[in-house]
């Protein structure tokens, strides 16, 4: 074996040192440079949407006259749809939760159920879409309405909820359960009144967090199809709708014929990712301050 | 006295009655319980079958009207023309060109955020840049598409004079974007779970920390990294909105990542969007691109889950 010589160990010692220093320096920009582009992102939405911004645009109509358009047709299209997506996925996820973690028995169904759900949360929103246009809107005949829209987004969230509100049921400590079981407790009292209660914070931390996933998702409400038209406002499930990512959708399009758009659909962009920003901060409150 | 002991008794026995009344119902409601949340449970499974269905019976009969072979051959795809003519190809190279230049961006970029993150970073910085990174995963997809579409593709025509004002290569990169937190996390987990004892061992010998990183740290946490990478990837080829609002429509077999070129989503939300008539083969063609879509993403969630299962190093 070749002897290396003082200078050359030298030399390769700095050589090694300096490419540790050099890619600490490229790994440390790599990790910032998501952060950089969010920034680029929010500054380029602002300015272009918040000089649209104002009272009669919140509250206003949809026109197809860019300055006299508004939004409340899409904030209210937003709020319905949680109406029917946060109960439903709320129940089913939960039911769906407490059967896998409290009463089935670990075994091929199971895990066979657990598979199958991992392998739904992999499905792109589209062919949720399909399931959705060809089930709800058609088959049920329905119609591109609120309950067609919200059923379809319920499915497409399932997973998440189902997957955090196990998480939430298997933190809660052992010792509890027994307890109650101790003191002559049923199954399904204590699931009610020990179990449930101490993983709620859990669970509705991951049921916000996948609402405010619905509220932005624009790939299956397309397919479903929602008009680009102007419809009057929703009043109850059964009502045609739009929501705020459709409208983004569609003033972007349009924003190559019409400047204008394009500042309406950074403004609904604002209003969007405001409404996100309030309900994931609200998630990490009740997670930080009850879990 | 013997009459109060009798009423006592009387009410024990009815408190007993009620009791027992009480314990029926509960029974009941005990047994009752885990059968409807099983029905809860197989909701998943119906959801599964559902989409099952409903792809295979249309893109049946879809398949009754063009060859198989036609379809996964073709490379013109005129679906409303007046010679019809439904060939995948263009679909599907717009699909793996933009998850391409997606992966181009993310599995660099990642990677190395969450070697930053797993290797470098004080506690106190990763308890920062890591939510952040997730913030940029919350944003809707809707977002990224608007941003490609007025922001990165202008700021790269000045770049490239010959680009489209829709082109592949612009939500490619911002896709890519998208992708980064995923990658970044997943990879960073991985990375975390090698144990402390395998750098100390390399550290001992005399390696840089960027030895230890590339020597010890990557090999071991491989099986997670490469898994993060095909989620991302699959993550890239289900991605609609960005591509569908960037990259345009046109049906372009073509290698040049400076045309506008349609992914299978973009095809999908395109006709569906032009309400084609029920019964029509478009129609029909809608469920053959998305089975293809479907069946793609699944192989790579599978593939995921078996990369990270069968290569994984236990420690």
């Amino acid at each position: 074996m070749n002897q290396l010589s003082e200078q050359q160990h030298m030399r390769r010692t700095k050589v090694r040192l300096f490419t540790n220093q050099f890619s600490k320096v490229i790994f440390m920009l790599s990790a910032f440079f998501g952060l950089f582009v969010l920034t680029v992102l929010l500054v380029r939405v602002v300015s272009d949407g918040i000089g649209s911004i104002n009272f009669s645009f919140l509250t206003g109509k949809l026109s197809t006259q860019p300055e006299r358009a508004g939004i409340m047709g899409a904030i209210l299209g937003t709020f319905w749809l949680m109406l029917v997506v946060a109960p439903v996925t709320m129940f089913v996820g939960v039911g769906t939760a407490i059967y896998l973690e409290m009463y089935a028995k670990k075994g091929r169904l199971v895990s066979f159920i657990q598979t199958n759900i991992s392998n739904l949360a992999g499905v792109p929103s589209i062919v949720y879409g399909i399931l959705g246009l060809t089930v709800f809107v058609r088959i049920l005949d329905l119609g591109n309405v609120v309950l067609a829209g919200g059923l379809t987004m319920s499915l497409l969230i399932l997973p998440i909820v189902i997957v955090a509100s196990q998480e939430a049921i298997r933190s809660v400590p052992n010792h509890l359960g027994e307890a109650s079981y101790g003191l002559g407790a049923t199954k399904w009292q204590t699931i009610q009144r020990v179990i449930l209660p101490s993983a709620l914070p859990g669970i509705l931390t991951g049921a916000i967090l996948s609402l405010s996933r619905a509220i932005g998702e624009t790939a299956p409400l397309v397919v479903i199809g929602i008009p680009a038209l102007l419809i009057p406002f929703p009043g109850s499930i059964m009502d045609r709708f739009t929501v705020l990512p459709m409208q983004i959708y569609y003033w972007t399009l349009d924003a190559s014929l019409v400047a204008e758009y394009a500042n309406l659909a950074a403004s609904t962009i604002i209003v969007l990712l405001l409404t996100l920003f309030i309900l994931n901060s609200t998630a990490i409150f009740i997670r930080n301050k009850f879990g | 006295m013997n009459g109060i002991a009798k009423k006592e008794n009387a009410s024990i026995r009815e408190m007993i009655d009620q009791n027992q009344r009480g314990n029926l119902l509960r029974g009941k409601i005990e047994r009752l319980i885990p059968i409807f949340l099983m029905l809860l449970a197989s909701l998943s499974i119906l959801t599964t079958i559902g989409i099952i269905w409903t792809l295979f019976s249309e893109t049946f009969e879809f398949f009754r009207r063009v060859p198989f072979v036609d379809f996964f051959t073709g490379t013109v795809l005129k679906p409303l023309s007046q010679n019809p003519e439904f060939g995948v190809l263009p679909l599907l190279m717009g699909t793996v060109t933009s998850s391409l230049i997606a992966m181009m961006v993310a599995a660099p970029i990642g990677l190395m955020a969450a070697i930053y993150l797993s290797e470098y970073a004080s506690p106190k910085v990763r308890k920062v840049v890591k939510p952040a990174l997730e913030l940029l995963a919350g944003v809707p997809t809707i977002v990224y598409g608007f941003f490609a579409f007025t922001f990165v593709t202008p700021l790269l025509r000045e770049f490239i004079p010959g680009l489209q004002a829709t082109n592949i290569l612009s939500p490619g990169i911002v896709m890519g974007i998208m992708i980064i937190p995923m990658i970044a996390s997943l990879s960073e987990d991985a990375m975390s779970s090698v144990p402390r004892s395998m750098r100390e061992g390399a550290y001992g010998l005399g390696a840089t920390k960027l030895e230890v990183t590339r020597r010890v740290v990557i090999p071991a946490a491989l099986s997670g990294i490469v898994a993060s990478f095909v989620l991302g990837i699959s993550r890239a080829i289900g991605e609609t909105m960005i591509v569908t609002i960037a990259s345009g429509s046109t049906k372009n077999f073509t290698f040049d990542i400076t045309q506008s070129m349609q992914t299978m989503t973009a095809y999908i939300v395109e006709v569906t969007g032009g309400d084609a008539a029920t019964g029509s083969t478009v129609y029909y063609s809608l469920y053959a691109v998305a089975m293809t879509l479907f069946v793609f993403t699944l192989l790579m969630n599978l593939l995921a889950r078996f990369v990270s299962k069968k290569f994984r190093e236990e420690y």
